[in-house]
């Protein structure tokens, strides 16, 4: 099962990125600091949803060192599109770079303060006038459903989308006569990405030129690029976008939003050069929440426990304005619902609907509510049968026989290993121990542990949607044989200028110290996918062994023609050219690529000078990877709180480029659902008013929170070039259901349930409470 | 609007002088008047310690202290930490080997706590390091490599 490592693929290789980071070298947006810059600040809107009746911007303006205070009058009429270039033809929110009439959530920009320093910028924020008839908000998505009032006037509904799935007359049927049927809603609550480096753009607009280049906090620099070309009207090729260093961003930086195009429009109006850098306060309540959905699950079984049939109704608030089409989960949830189980038949309906709040927005695995209430629901399908949720699993699971697997909504699974992992995760974490250990200490102790599961197949690096699925590598030789490899890339802290050097080397058979990884700059790159969806490994990866292959290739070439062999004999190694079995015959590397470029003469008749090679990439529809998360609590019956003891992801992501870096993407997502699981809320009031607006209220995960996770792998490789599949998000997928069923199976021992998050000592008392226990 | 104050603090062991306006965080005066932008903002509100520095030797947040109140201090930054060749410190080298980093945001607040803790602390147990690093948020590596950082950077790694 387990891949042969490469000389540099599949080793944990310490990462190139660090040393700067480490020493504070970074550059991250906050540090570009240009001559003449100016700085901005939002006005926002305090209320929910009203409108706007008086606007005053003199005051502010008549502040000392402030330049300009925009509002809608001075840019809306001048923007162009603001939708991402993968929905630029989808139903979307009517997006617009500051409110006109009416504000729609807490946080809706109206104004923008242009000052000579941040400080000033701040100052004369808060002398913009503005008064507000506040209207009714619409806070609640289940509510938003059939709200007379709406969210978006110009749009007829609320339900920005309904993608429906019916039931066939088989599945009807299933759903009403089989010896069991198990129906269950299930809530996720409000979280959001919380990057630690906020969102943040210098735009630098020269009229003279008529040039923007912009230095940005994103994973996407070529989108970001797209979307300005539309808000400001300038061609793709007057702008520049440039990200070095890039503080995390978990989605929230994949696609270009409002507030940075509204920055840029602006520089180009005022012909000046512009930095906004987001505050915490903003990130909170104006950059992009996540993960609110709703679904009622409905599971036909036999009486073995064995599933029939399935059908899930899924809701998710998109909030006022999502910029990544409606929120990011869409018909994923449905389609994705049966995951790694064998069911007959399944259907749903999807629907995500606005609200008067702050954006959904892609959050590490947009979908991932498919996972968790499936999960969920499999704990409770293996209640109602009487089963241990591990054993209903076993019975249920798509085994290697099964594959290709063509799940009920048409998706074809293959190359996982869903049922070796659940037994993997099982084993590491000692699973029928725990469940004797578990009695004992509850009826010795009446103490409450519990062990959960998260079981799932997940579709990475998807690549049937343009732009998502094609990356471009440019792998390019100097004439002293040291490599430049140029990417599309947006790294945001999964170290891919060390894992895409890898795999370069690897290919050229060079050394690793050789190859430098450039990304993160329109002006230096190919046009490319930015980094997202778990994509890099198996897209970018697979572009960058296709021009290594050609760069490979003449090199070899001349080296044939240099040493009068033929091209099959020679190999590479360690930055040598040879004939294989006959290491005396051989070429320096680096004598090749000076010959290419400085003594072409010496080249085969004909051929062209020069040693580099572009090579695109486009992805299957879908590359599937897979995990089993399992983890075990402790339950405080007296205070509430929930303690993650054990913590273990079994996974297979095919063959790792390292698995260093593998483990750490793990990790961050795990703790990541544990801290959405158990902690992180994002409030509203009914009124609509965020209530979690520092780090105070929106409490992350810390050091003291987090067990020490354990890990398995197994390494069945894709179908792609490098037998990669991606894994960014996983972590993020698997935890929450998996820390719910623990925390689930612990209350159970009392007869307590639950069944939405968060799970703070307040619902966990509440379930106590109502259980009599 | 705001009055202005001379000060001299040395900075990585550079004497300076400068004149600030009064509600000058210490944060905005290393990276905007020193050009010190490894010191970064997280929250500025004092709960996610990316902005941490050692001022006499103390670690604390550069974004809750005006810069006139650090007139006559010593202030360490994340670059002061390691060699001026951009050797790495022992923290510095522990974390790289731990891969206690992702986006590296968070991380000159970390590599300053870890290296204020040690000072102090050499041999933390698992609950002390723990502890020290609970004021610090990251949110890429969930941890896992910046405790074993400090364990093997303490010499107490197994």
């Amino acid at each position: 099962m387990t891949a042969t490592a490469g000389r540099f693929v599949g080793q944990s290789v310490l990462r190139r990125e660090d040393a700067r980071l480490l020493t504070g070298r970074g550059r991250y947006v906050d540090d570009v600091m240009l001559p003449g810059m100016l700085h901005c600040a939002f006005v926002r809107s305090d209320i929910a949803r009203g409108t706007v009746t008086r606007l005053d911007v003199a005051a502010a303006c008549a502040l000392d060192g402030v330049v300009a205070v925009l509002t809608a009058a001075d840019l809306n009429a001048h923007a162009g599109s603001m939708q991402p270039t993968l929905l630029l033809n989808a139903n979307g929110a009517p997006l617009r770079p500051l409110a006109e009439r009416d504000v729609r959530f807490v946080g809706d920009p109206i104004a923008l303060v242009v000052a000579q320093s941040r400080y000033l910028a701040e100052d004369a924020a808060e002398l913009v006038e503005v008064e507000i008839e506040p209207l009714p908000a619409i806070v609640d998505v289940e509510r938003a459903v059939d709200a007379p009032d709406r969210v978006h006037p110009e749009l007829g509904s609320n339900v920005g989308d309904d993608v429906p799935f019916p039931r066939s007359e088989a599945l009807e049927a299933a759903l009403r006569d089989s010896p069991l049927v198990v129906t269950e809603t299930f809530r996720q609550h409000r979280q959001t990405n919380v990057p630690m480096e906020t969102r943040g753009i210098v735009a630098a607009y020269d009229p003279a030129s008529a040039e923007l280049h912009a230095w940005m906090s994103t994973q996407n620099p070529h989108e970001a690029r797209l979307a300005i070309s539309r808000v400001t009207g300038l061609p793709a090729n007057r702008i520049r976008v440039t990200a070095r260093d890039v503080g995390g961003g978990f989605g929230q930086k994949f696609f270009t939003f409002r507030d940075e195009l509204t920055v840029a429009l602006a520089a180009r109006r005022l012909g000046r050069t512009l930095k906004w850098i987001e505050d915490r306060r903003e990130n909170l309540i104006a950059a992009n929440h996540a993960r609110v959905d709703v679904a009622t699950c409905t599971l036909a079984l036999d009486d073995d426990g064995r599933l029939l049939g399935a059908y899930v109704d899924h809701l998710e608030d998109a909030g006022a304005y999502p910029t990544g089409g409606m929120g990011g989960a869409g018909a994923l949830v449905g389609m994705l619902f049966t995951g790694p189980y064998k069911v007959p038949q399944a259907a749903f309906r999807s629907r995500a609907v606005f609200t008067n709040t702050c954006a959904r927005g892609a959050y590490r695995g947009p979908w991932m509510f498919e996972t968790v209430a499936r999960e969920q629901m499999a704990d409770v399908a293996a209640r109602a049968v009487g089963l241990d949720p591990l054993e209903w699993r076993r019975r249920n699971v798509v085994r290697a026989g099964d594959l290709p697997y063509t799940l009920p909504s048409g998706m074809p699974l293959d190359n996982v290993t869903a049922a070796e992992t659940l037994e993997q995760a099982a084993e590491i974490i000692g699973y029928d121990a725990f469940r004797v250990e578990q009695r004992r200490v509850f009826e010795s102790e009446g103490r409450l542990l519990g062990i959960g599961l998260g079981l799932y197949v997940e579709p990475t690096s998807m690549g049937a949607m343009d732009p998502l699925g094609t990356d471009t590598a440019i792998v390019r030789v100097a004439p002293t044989g040291e490599v430049t490899v140029a990417l599309g890339t947006g790294s945001h802290g999964q170290g891919i200028e060390t894992t895409m050097a890898q795999v370069v080397a690897e290919e050229l058979g060079v050394d690793i110290d050789d190859v430098v990884v450039v990304q993160g700059d329109t002006a230096s790159t190919p046009f490319g996918r930015g980094t997202g969806g778990s994509g890099t490994a198996v897209i970018a990866g697979s572009a960058c062994r296709a021009a290594s292959e050609a760069v490979r290739a003449k090199v070899v070439e001349i080296a044939a023609h240099l040493m009068e062999a033929a091209p099959g004999d020679l190999e590479i190694v360690d930055g040598v050219v040879s004939v294989k079995g006959t290491p005396a015959r051989s070429v320096p590397w680096k004598e090749v690529a000076r010959i290419a470029h400085l003594d072409t003469a010496r080249l085969p008749a004909g051929m062209a000078p020069g040693l580099e090679a572009t090579a695109s990439y486009q992805a299957p529809p879908i590359t599937w990877s897979n995990a089993c998360h399992a983890c075990t609590v402790e339950v405080d019956r007296t205070t509430g709180l929930v303690r993650v003891l054990r913590y273990v992801v079994s996974e297979d992501c095919g063959v790792m480029i390292n698995p260093m870096v593998v483990e750490g993407q793990i990790a961050g997502g795990v703790v990541q659902g544990l801290g959405g699981t158990l902690l992180e809320h994002v409030v509203y009031d009914a009124d609509g008013n965020p209530l979690t607006t520092t780090f105070m209220d929106y409490l992350v995960p810390t050091a003291t929170e987090v067990p020490e996770i354990e890990y398995g792998h197994i390494e069945t490789p894709s179908p792609t070039p490098g037998g990669h599949k991606g894994m960014g998000e996983g972590g993020a997928i698997g935890s929450p259901p998996c820390i719910f069923n623990a925390v689930a199976d612990a209350l159970a021992l009392v007869g307590a349930r639950i069944d939405r998050t968060p799970l703070g000592p307040d619902a966990i008392l509440t379930a106590l409470d109502t259980a009599g226990a | 609007m705001s009055s202005q104050h001379d000060i001299v603090v040395s900075v990585n062991g550079e004497r300076r002088h400068a004149r600030v306006d009064a509600r000058v965080t210490l944060a905005d005066f290393v990276r905007e008047q020193c050009g010190l932008t490894g010191t970064h903002l997280g929250c500025e509100h004092g709960v996610c310690g990316a902005c941490t520095v050692l001022v006499d030797g103390d670690a604390v947040r550069s974004c809750l202290l005006f810069a006139v109140q650090a007139d006559g201090a010593e202030v360490t930054t994340v670059e002061g930490i390691g060699g001026p060749d951009g050797a790495l410190s022992p923290v510095q080298e522990a974390f790289r080997a731990e891969h206690g980093l992702q986006c590296g945001f968070c991380t000159p607040g970390f590599v300053v706590t870890v290296t204020a803790l040690l000072a102090e602390n050499p041999a933390p147990s698992d609950a002390e390091i723990r502890e020290a690093l609970s004021g610090n948020i990251c949110r890429c590596t969930g941890y896992q490599g910046i405790v074993r950082a400090v364990r093997r950077a303490a010499g107490t790694s197994a």
